[in-house]
């Protein structure tokens, strides 16, 4: 059973044991409009918690995607480069970014729950 | 910028029940983007006819015998030349040759109409009264709202509701009852369509507005789409791909400039622009195609094989029309050859484009 967790940045990740699902929220979604272009991280590629990770640019503008925890990335979605339009259509599924194997079990402490992300975004008018 | 100072056009409530996205643009709140999003806006105004609030530009009646000859004092275009309802797109330059604004200029018999830029309004105003006060009186029509109607069912639309606009050729401009609305209309636009412009008095263009989205090819578009339908019909943006520090001849804009301007010179900058139209400029506005997918935004640098810069992007994005990434930006001029291969340097690597001839989609303006 996996566990959704969510960060400030407005990413989403479905935790399962020690691998990691992580997309952008429907929030940050429909903030960016249509998506246009995503740069994905290559598999086996290692990054600390905060590092950009990928990129994701709609019409108007480019925005970076932060690693949410440390460790290796183990999966990148391809339909993305074909589809990007995924990310707008199916945010919270379907549009996924990476997979990534957590290197540190301690770091899930700082990210929200489902909960907390809603009161989170709900600040912010 | 905070709610308080920013100023709202006449269409601000119609934004509001349209359920725009808006966003702060050069003092005014405007739309960014309608429910639709920006790819449908920019894909309907190609298809159909796509109606634009831009009522944040300037618009002034500059009067006086003298108004002709004292403007092209300011800009390189042929105004004297100008027929009585003819439009032209000229530029304001400096001592140096550099782009202050550019601007529509429209000989309308007993004065010339301008319309100017929302970012630039005060400094241009400014320049104009600083040069010609006491030759000329310029009039500064704060209470006109201005929306453009652009895309291939433009003129069916438009000609519904005012019969005879759809024989207007490009770059005309005549007054006209768009149903009762006393309307000032010009064949003209920044999507590279067949479209209209038109100058309605501020309290009643809402009513203009509704009446043309009441039409069945009419959908609002925000300034989202505005930038990426200019952007690939290759049409500068002032103060990204011009500005003080671009000439007329670098930016590619020497058609703007008339045969007698040419040779008789008499405006502000004539000694640097006549010099590259004789000798060349140093370097060049151009297109550029990324060969990926990966867009490149203003400020990228362009390399050449050996990776030294050749060049600067001063407008990149993606082209909805064009289905991928498409640029422009200055090159040096000798390398600035269509169809060479450059590299972009996009978030510290370099991306393979070709340089191409402009625009990236073809204009349809209406000739007659």
């Amino acid at each position: 059973m996996a566990t959704l967790k969510f960060t400030e940045d407005h990413e989403w990740l479905s935790i399962a044991g020690d691998e990691a699902v992580v997309g952008i929220t429907e929030y940050a979604q429909a903030q960016l409009g249509d998506i246009v272009f995503v740069e994905l991280p290559e598999s086996g590629t290692s990054f600390s918690k905060g590092d950009e990770a990928a990129v994701v640019e709609s019409v108007k503008a480019a925005a970076e995607v932060y690693a949410p925890l440390s460790g290796e990335i183990t999966d990148a979605n391809g339909a993305l480069e074909d589809e990007p339009g995924l990310v707008n259509s199916e945010a919270e599924s379907g549009g996924w970014f990476f997979k990534m194997k957590i290197s540190d079990q301690s770091e899930l402490e700082s990210l929200l729950d489902e909960e907390g992300y809603k009161a989170f975004v709900a600040d912010l008018g | 910028m905070t709610e308080s100072n920013t100023k709202k056009t006449a269409l601000h409530n119609l934004h509001q029940r349209l359920g725009a996205k808006m966003t702060p643009f050069a003092g005014y709140e405007m739309p960014v983007q309608y429910q639709d999003g920006i790819l449908a806006e920019h894909a309907h105004t190609r298809t159909n006819a796509g109606l634009f609030d831009v009522s944040h530009m300037g618009q002034a009646m500059l009067r006086g015998a003298d108004a002709a000859a004292g403007l092209e004092e300011l800009v390189p275009g042929d105004i004297t030349g100008l027929a009585e309802g003819q439009i032209r797109y000229t530029q304001f330059t400096n001592e140096k040759g550099g782009i202050i604004d550019d601007l529509m200029v429209t000989n309308r018999g007993d004065h010339l109409f301008l319309v100017v830029n929302a970012g630039c309004k005060e400094k241009d105003f400014d320049h104009i009264k600083e040069h010609l006060s006491g030759r000329c009186d310029l009039e500064v029509l704060d209470g006109k709202g201005l929306v453009a109607l652009q895309g291939p069912a433009a003129a069916d639309v438009l000609s519904r509701l005012a019969p005879g606009v759809e024989s207007m050729p490009f770059m005309a401009m005549k007054e006209v009852d768009v149903e009762g609305i006393s309307c000032l209309v010009s064949r003209s636009g920044y999507t590279g369509e067949d479209g209209y412009e038109i100058s309605v008095p501020a309290d009643q263009a809402e009513s203009l507005a509704e009446k043309l989205l009441n039409e069945a090819e009419v959908a609002p578009i925000g300034l989202g789409a505005r930038d990426s339908l200019r952007l690939e019909a290759g049409l500068c943006l002032y103060g990204h791909d011009i500005d003080d520090e671009t000439t007329p001849i670098e930016a590619g804009l020497l058609w703007s400039i008339g045969k007698r301007r040419r040779q008789e010179g008499g405006f502000l900058g004539a000694d640097t622009v006549l010099r590259q139209i004789g000798e060349g400029a140093p370097r060049k506005r151009i297109g550029i195609k990324p060969q990926g997918r990966a867009p490149a935004r203003e400020g990228a640098d362009v390399v050449d094989s050996n990776g030294a810069v050749i060049g600067r992007v001063t407008s990149g994005g993606f082209g909805p029309t064009v289905q991928g990434p498409v640029a422009m930006g200055y090159v040096i001029s000798e390398n600035a050859v269509p169809d060479t291969q450059v590299g972009l340097i996009v978030r510290g690597k370099n991306l393979p484009a070709n340089l191409v001839r402009l625009p990236f989609v073809e204009h349809r303006y209406f000739r007659g």
